[in-house]
This record gives structure tokens, sequence and C-alpha cells, in this order.
């Protein structure tokens, strides 16, 4: 009896996702987990290269992080960032983040509006 | 629809501390799952050969949530990977994060050593949360602040992950802890 799960090869799953990326596994556009993707107006006009990357962009017709995405879509999270980091550049999505201090942390401004937020749960 | 700002928490801890119960507690949405594995945060390796040999048993499965703070704020609660072997994820999730909610089991207080060190290290905001699963707190606050040598200024408070308004009152502690952070550094 053969063990797959043991001593198979890789299974061809975990390979694939960077088939989609042509085997990249990094973008040159600052992408963190809770970024937030939506799709834009001209998305129209940005055919996507992959099937994955259309997903992305129907999937960010309401707002999501990259985070959601990979949850949704069912890809590493580094699949994500490349992917998205092409749509970004296509101009297929925009990004959004808050307010930040030098050390990257969101600013004093940005933490107020957080605790207001919770306390009104 | 304006595409919200996104802020993130971490919640960290020890091997089943009941981080995945915190992450429901507080979340409007069932809690999602993503995954993120080793060959692909480590540097060098961009081409198919090398991340289809290195990447068995490398694949990290983070659990999170999703809270909406008004109509054009949402907070993100990431769990992290519970095993030390899975520190590399670490450094991404705390990037840019508000901070940390370490929480603890007192019965299991060396498992959370790891997280404490961890946020220590990197400067990173944190509150001590003691899971007081059963509604019964086994040890005093200052016992464990005391086990755990944490530095004085950082909050030592009592949550019960199950709970929604316990839950959100140590992520209160926390954003609160970060603010006097912020405010120390910049005044």
């Amino acid at each position: 009896m053969t063990d797959m799960d043991d001593e198979g090869p890789p299974p061809t799953l975990r390979v694939r996702p960077y088939t989609m990326t042509r085997g990249r596994t990094d973008t040159d556009v600052e992408l963190t987990i809770e970024t937030m993707i939506r799709a834009t107006p001209e998305r129209a006009t940005r055919p996507a290269t992959v099937a994955e990357a259309g997903a992305i962009v129907e999937l960010c017709a309401d707002p999501q992080s990259i985070a959601e995405i990979s949850a949704h879509l069912v890809l590493p999270l580094q699949v994500v960032k490349v992917l998205v980091g092409d749509l970004v550049m296509s101009q297929a999505v925009s990004t959004h983040r808050g307010g930040f201090q030098a050390d990257g942390r969101p600013d004093l401004a940005l933490l107020e509006r957080v605790l207001d937020g919770l306390q009104s749960l | 629809m304006s595409n919200p700002i996104p802020v993130k928490i971490v919640v960290a801890g020890g091997f089943a501390v009941g981080k995945t119960t915190f992450v429901g507690s507080i979340s409007d949405i069932d809690p999602l799952t993503t995954e993120a594995n080793m060959t692909a945060v480590s540097e060098g390796v961009d081409d198919l050969g090398d991340a289809a040999t290195t990447k068995r048993g490398t694949t990290v499965a983070m659990d999170f949530g999703r809270v909406a703070l008004s109509d054009d704020l949402v907070l993100y609660v990431f769990g992290t990977p519970g095993q030390d072997r899975f520190h590399f994820m670490w450094d991404e999730l705390v990037r840019g994060a508000i901070g940390a909610v370490v929480l603890v089991d007192t019965d299991r207080l060396d498992a959370c050593f790891p997280a404490v060190d961890y946020m220590e290290q990197t400067g990173v905001p944190f509150v001590v949360a003691i899971n007081a699963f059963d509604g019964v707190l086994h040890h005093h606050p200052d016992d464990v602040r005391e086990a755990l040598d944490v530095p004085s200024h950082v909050p030592v408070v009592v949550t019960d992950a199950r709970h929604k308004a316990a839950v959100r009152d140590s992520i209160v502690a926390l954003v609160r802890h970060a603010m006097a952070m912020a405010t120390a550094r910049t005044g």
C-alpha cells in the first residue's frame, strides 16, 4: 500500500499556485496582510492575465484585505500579494491603508478612532 | 462604497490557549483561515524547482476575524501560529499592527514565554491577557506579572476569550497602551 501523504512526491497543488505568478514570490508593491484592495472603475479595460487575478478583481468589487482574498480564494498569502501587485500596476485595483507614524504603527489620530469604534461595539 | 481603512492587532500565546476562540468572539464574521509558507517568505527562492523541493511541511495556517468599527474603519484580529518554528510569520503579522494581546493560561504560563519575549524584543506594544477559562482566576494578575517578568508599564488584564465584552475590553486595554506608547515617543 502506498502512503501518498508521507512517501509520495510533493503534491502538485502545492506547486501550482506559483505557476500563476510565473514563479515569482514577491512584488515591488508595498502590501501587508491587512492592506485593503478595491477594484477600480478602470478594471474592465484591464483584462487579467490569469484566472485567479480575474477572481481577485471580481471579489474586490467590495473592498477586501489581502488576508481575506487569500482565505476566500484559498491561495497562499504570497501568491495573492504577487497577483495583487500586478493588478495595482495595471490599475485594475487600488490599495488603502491608514495614517501611520514613522515607526510604521498607526498614528494617534487613527488609534483614537479605533478606541471610539471599540467602545461603541 | 468607500474603501475602509484597515487596522490590525495580533493575538499571540501558546498552543491551545484560546486564540481562535478569542478571534471568534469579537469577529463580525466566522473566522477565516489564510495560509503562508516559509519558502515564499524566505529570500532567494524564486524558481519553481526550489519551491517544489523545499515547501513540504512549512505551510502555516492563521485564523483571523474582521470587526467593523465604523463605516470606514475595519479591525482585523490575527491569531499567531502557536509553534516556535512559525515565528518567521510573526514579523509579517506585527508589521504595522496596533500591537498584540498575549493570551495566557495560568496553568501553562511557560507556553506564552516565546510570545512575550518576541514582543519585548521587537518593541511591539502588547498587553498580557489572562484567559480565565472557567471564570475563576487561579492566580492574581500581580503574580502572573512577576512570573512573566514583564515591565511595569505593560498592562496585565483578565479576560474570557469566550465573551465578546471581555475580549473587547482587553483590546481596548491594548489600544490605550499603544496610545500611551505613541504619546511617550512623540511627546
